[in-house]
């Protein structure tokens, strides 16, 4: 039992981090209409970011949050004016190979930049809190800060989403593009918003990535397929979808360690996602595939 | 005296294809302009191609004397220019009232006066404001679209087959709902199927063939027309 709640509790903070880059992912595709496949390295480019930024300046580990967080903002719309609005009025399928592309171009400058070895934000072991009252369970302050942090950004999001003009002209877009050029909401300014948001949270990810473990350069490849995975749970192009399929895969991938080897982790995201796409392909919450 | 909208000698079509070979279209302040035909005709393609969705390959397209040849949507807008494609017309998963603030996009300042408007001429839209529009029925939908397209407070409002599958009932309250528009000093272009009753209330209207002028007249004499009722009313 103890053991249950204590995965449950680690299956959280993994799909909260899910959940920032499963977002992205999911507004991206309903507006972009393709699956942009260099957001694991945009996770892992924020991640680097932030400690580029909280090394140079010698701050806490908690500046890699919002430094990383716009500075991958600014290098996605960057990327998006150099690469993707080039080749915008092309098939989708050029779309996706080019963003393959792009997520090899960003691990490999990761790599000349910063090195292959292994980094952290913090030096030394942070000793988690032990709860006796709950049979001792232990809980580290950082996943606290990291669930909560994601929750925050999700509420962020959804203001965003639900309360502003842009944010109503991006679920428009994301609803029916065709409609949106006829109403006269301007398509590419709402794009530069999506980038910014998909990168800035792509950014959180990586760097609740790197709090929780380390940083090195394939850490957002690796976390791609589970992000994608819960993205098509939730039903791609519905940033709402992509928080409960974040939660769902997260789970579903600890939990799972009670009855199959931990490296086979991954694994159980695919399978969710493979299962997923015979059974409902439009998701739990009827997405736009 | 300048027309609303003029269209002149128009071609185009999709893939090299022309659709309209050499269309003519005007529509006055304060009219209902009705473009009926045979399927094919390239009746939605005119709209299309007025509203710069459609490239024109030859032939002009003024709006109160001002070139508007190919220009963008957004540019349309602007002028005062409202379309309302036949589907998927509105923001499905979106409510009624985010559907109209979404036709206000390019309108700075505020718009519950002119969302007011838009109650006040279809009242049911209050009432359902919170509700998704994509689970709302056809003739609610087509409300919302032309609410939506409303919100610009356009001087030229084009229709694209309106009352394509609504009942009997809702045809006659869309038409009514199209004449009070007109009644507020707001041009009307739409094509129609419902060429009968369409004609009965337009102040004008173009029979298209083969992305040509056929006939033109008003709306009475079109109806009047023998010939007209033979081929293109179905007697």
């Amino acid at each position: 039992m103890n053991e249950i709640v204590q995965l449950l509790i680690y299956g959280v903070v993994l799909g909260s981090i899910l959940t920032m880059g499963a977002i992205g992912v999911s507004m991206i595709f309903g507006i972009l209409r393709f699956a942009h496949f260099a957001h694991g390295d945009f996770m892992t480019l924020g991640a680097y970011i932030g400690l580029a930024f909280i090394s140079a300046f010698g701050l806490s580990p908690w500046w890699a949050l919002p430094s990383g967080m716009i500075g991958m903002a600014a290098v996605a719309v960057l990327i998006d004016k150099v690469l993707y609005q080039r080749i915008r009025r092309t098939q989708p399928v050029i779309l996706l190979i080019s963003s393959f592309g792009m997520a090899l171009v960003i691990r490999a400058a990761v790599q000349l930049i910063w090195g292959s070895d292994n980094q952290s934000y913090a030096k030394g072991i942070q000793f988690p809190w032990r709860l006796d009252i709950l049979g001792g369970l232990r809980i580290k302050p950082d996943h606290v800060w990291i669930v909560l942090i994601a929750f925050a950004l999700v509420v962020a999001v959804h203001l965003f989403l639900t309360r502003t003009k842009m944010g109503k002209a991006m679920r428009a877009m994301s609803d029916n593009m065709d409609l949106a050029l006829i109403t006269g909401i301007p398509a590419e300014r709402v794009i530069t918003w999506t980038w910014v948001i998909g990168g800035g949270l792509a950014a959180a990810a990586g760097v609740f990535l790197g709090i929780d473990t380390r940083l090195y350069p394939v850490m957002g490849w690796t976390a791609l397929l589970p992000v994608f995975a819960a993205a098509i749970l939730g039903g791609i192009g519905r940033p709402y979808g992509a928080i409960a399929g974040g939660m769902v895969i997260g789970i579903a991938m600890e939990m799972s360690t009670l009855v199959i080897p931990a490296a086979y982790k991954p694994a159980v995201a695919f399978a969710i996602m493979v299962v997923m796409l015979v059974v409902r392909p439009q998701g739990l919450f009827k997405g736009t595939l | 005296m300048t027309m609303l909208l003029e269209a002149s000698g128009l071609y185009g079509g999709y893939g090299g294809v022309d659709i309209l070979n050499g269309t003519n279209l005007t529509v006055g302040d304060d009219e209902i302009v009705v473009i009926v035909g045979p399927n094919g005709a390239g009746k939605s393609t005119a709209m299309k191609a007025v509203f710069g969705l459609l490239h024109v390959r030859q032939g002009h397209v003024r709006y109160r004397g001002d070139d508007i040849t190919n220009a963008r949507p957004e540019q349309m807008v602007r002028r005062g220019i409202a379309y309302v494609p036949q589907e998927h017309n509105v923001f499905p998963s979106m409510s009624v009232r985010e559907n109209l603030e979404m036709g206000a996009y390019l309108m700075s300042g505020d718009i519950s006066a002119r969302m007011e408007r838009v109650f006040g001429l279809f009242p049911k839209l209050r009432e359902r404001r919170h509700q998704q529009a994509g689970l709302m029925s056809g003739g609610e939908r087509q409300m919302v679209a032309m609410g939506r397209a409303l919100m610009i407070e356009p001087s030229l409002l084009m229709l694209d087959e309106p009352t394509a599958g609504l009942s009997p009932l809702l045809i006659d309250e869309t038409f009514e709902r199209i004449r009070e528009i007109r009644d507020l000093g707001i041009g009307v272009l739409m094509v129609e199927q419902n060429a009968k009753q369409a004609l009965a209330i337009a102040d004008r209207g173009y029979v298209l063939a083969t992305g040509r002028n056929r006939y033109e007249d008003t709306g009475p004499n079109l109806l009047a027309n023998q010939e007209v009722a033979e081929m293109f009313l179905g007697g």
